[in-house]
């Protein structure tokens, strides 16, 4: 595992009277694909922001391998933050080239040629003239290209077209494995990308309201349909997220894992009831959770993400 | 693909088990690489590893140093030893179980059985005969 110990601890950072992060608890699985999921205001810019030491936050500690970001050249080195923004606005393509070449040692000038022309950026432009999802690719070429052990894209392929989400996902994912490192990827866009994620990260209103293993966490939602009194009596004793109605059928979602929660004969009880039991996609789960409307949300979950057994 | 409720590791290695069970995989194959896997499925590479530890340590799979990962000589017949094992548990008892819940006397059940099994032992001529007569152990 390559990539440095992220820690984040008791994190809040306002911007006036706006508390963008409320005392976040998280680690950052090393070496890992951790998607940062959050509706939009829910803080992931901001503590990508943080992580990569572009704000200090006001209150408690983030720390990379043990030390301290903030003002240290030497770990910022080693972190690269590509906002959907860009940072490169009034460069062309070749200046912003150049600059990263010459600040970063871990940068590929060749593998970066190769993804502008897989993504199709055009050349000798202003990054502030190109459009809004040839600036994403271009942010994008040089994020990977950069091969930094904490890499962070913040909402990164949002306006790129289909063609090119795609090329930067198999590109992200045959990189990854040729150079592994810590890659946090936010998003509230999440149905495309979910299945390259390890671990999960929701944030909701400026706290941690999950991180766990993305497969753990695909095993989380389960809606149970049927009869009112039916799917009540099964439900009662799990959280539900959500209910809806139709006449006497209720479709209730239940967070609630569907082995170690509900039992291994979960399905077997469901079907004699008559009751129907569907996997629940995290975009969905995600939605649930985040919606405010949640009819009995969950506790704060786990704030480190426990690795599972391999 | 890969969008059950089953964790997507369980997925990739039971779409394996069953691409050796089918012959789509032969013993002695080399199955691909997990960034292939990853890239060929746009999943984490890491999902594909656990696949892959999850066949190897149960004896489906091995890795040549360096060379890369193959499928074991008598997965197959392992495998199939194992899923007729669960057929009973898995298969036969809930479909008993259903029966019983709606009185369906022992009598009909098994005049329907055999009237069935007789059916389903032809298997339709263009996918299965040519393996069947290369393995007889298929049918046992």
């Amino acid at each position: 595992m390559t990539g440095p110990e992220v820690v984040i601890q008791d994190v809040s950072v306002a911007f006036g009277r706006t508390e963008a992060l409320r005392g976040v608890n998280a680690r950052v699985a090393p070496g890992a694909i951790t998607g940062l999921i959050g509706r939009n205001g829910a803080g992931k810019s901001t503590l990508l922001a943080s992580l990569a030491a572009f704000r200090k936050p006001n209150a408690g500690r983030i720390t990379l391998d043990g030390q301290d970001p903030y003002e240290n050249a030497g770990l910022m080195a080693a972190t690269c933050l590509i906002r959907e923004s860009g940072d490169f606005a009034d460069l062309n393509t070749g200046q912003a080239l150049a600059l990263v070449t010459s600040v970063r040692s871990t940068f590929s000038r060749p593998y970066a040629e190769e993804l502008l022309e897989r993504f199709r950026v055009p050349r000798r432009r202003r990054i502030d003239k190109l459009s809004r999802g040839q600036r994403s690719a271009f942010g994008a070429a040089i994020g990977l290209a950069s091969r930094a052990p904490l890499t962070l894209f913040d909402e990164v392929y949002l306006g790129m077209d289909a063609p090119t989400r795609y090329a930067f996902y198999d590109e992200l994912l045959a990189d990854y494995a040729a150079h592994p490192r810590t890659i946090v990827i936010s998003s509230h866009l999440i149905e495309e990308v979910e299945r390259m994620f390890e671990y999960v990260l929701v944030l909701d209103e400026g706290r941690v309201l999950l991180n766990e293993p993305a497969d753990t966490l695909r095993q989380r939602g389960v809606r149970v349909i049927g009869d009112e009194r039916a799917v009540e009596e099964f439900v009662s004793g799990h959280t539900v997220i959500s209910r809806q109605r139709l006449g006497r059928t209720v479709a209730a979602t239940l967070f609630a894992d569907m082995g170690s929660d509900l039992g291994a004969d979960a399905g077997r009880r469901a079907a004699a009831k008559g009751l129907e039991l569907e996997h629940v996609s995290i975009q969905d789960l995600f939605v649930h959770l985040t919606s405010g409307q949640a009819a009995d949300p969950p506790a704060r979950a786990a704030e480190a993400p426990s690795k599972e057994p391999a | 693909m890969f969008d059950g409720r089953e964790p997507i590791y369980r997925q990739i290695a039971d779409q394996i088990r069953q691409d050796v069970v089918e012959g789509t995989l032969q013993e002695e194959e080399q199955v691909m690489s997990t960034t292939q896997y990853a890239t060929t499925f746009r999943i984490n590479p890491a999902t594909a590893a656990k696949a892959f530890a999850e066949l190897i340590a149960e004896g489906v799979l091995y890795q040549r140093r360096g060379l890369g990962t193959f499928v074991a000589t008598g997965a197959r017949r392992m495998l199939l030893a194992d899923r007729r094992e669960r057929y009973f548990t898995e298969v036969l008892q809930p479909a008993l179980e259903e029966a019983a819940r709606l009185d369906i006397p022992l009598e009909s059940v098994s005049s329907y059985v055999e009237r069935a099994f007789a059916l389903v032992q032809q298997p339709p001529a263009t996918e299965a005969s040519g393996r069947a007569a290369t393995d007889g152990s298929d049918d046992a």
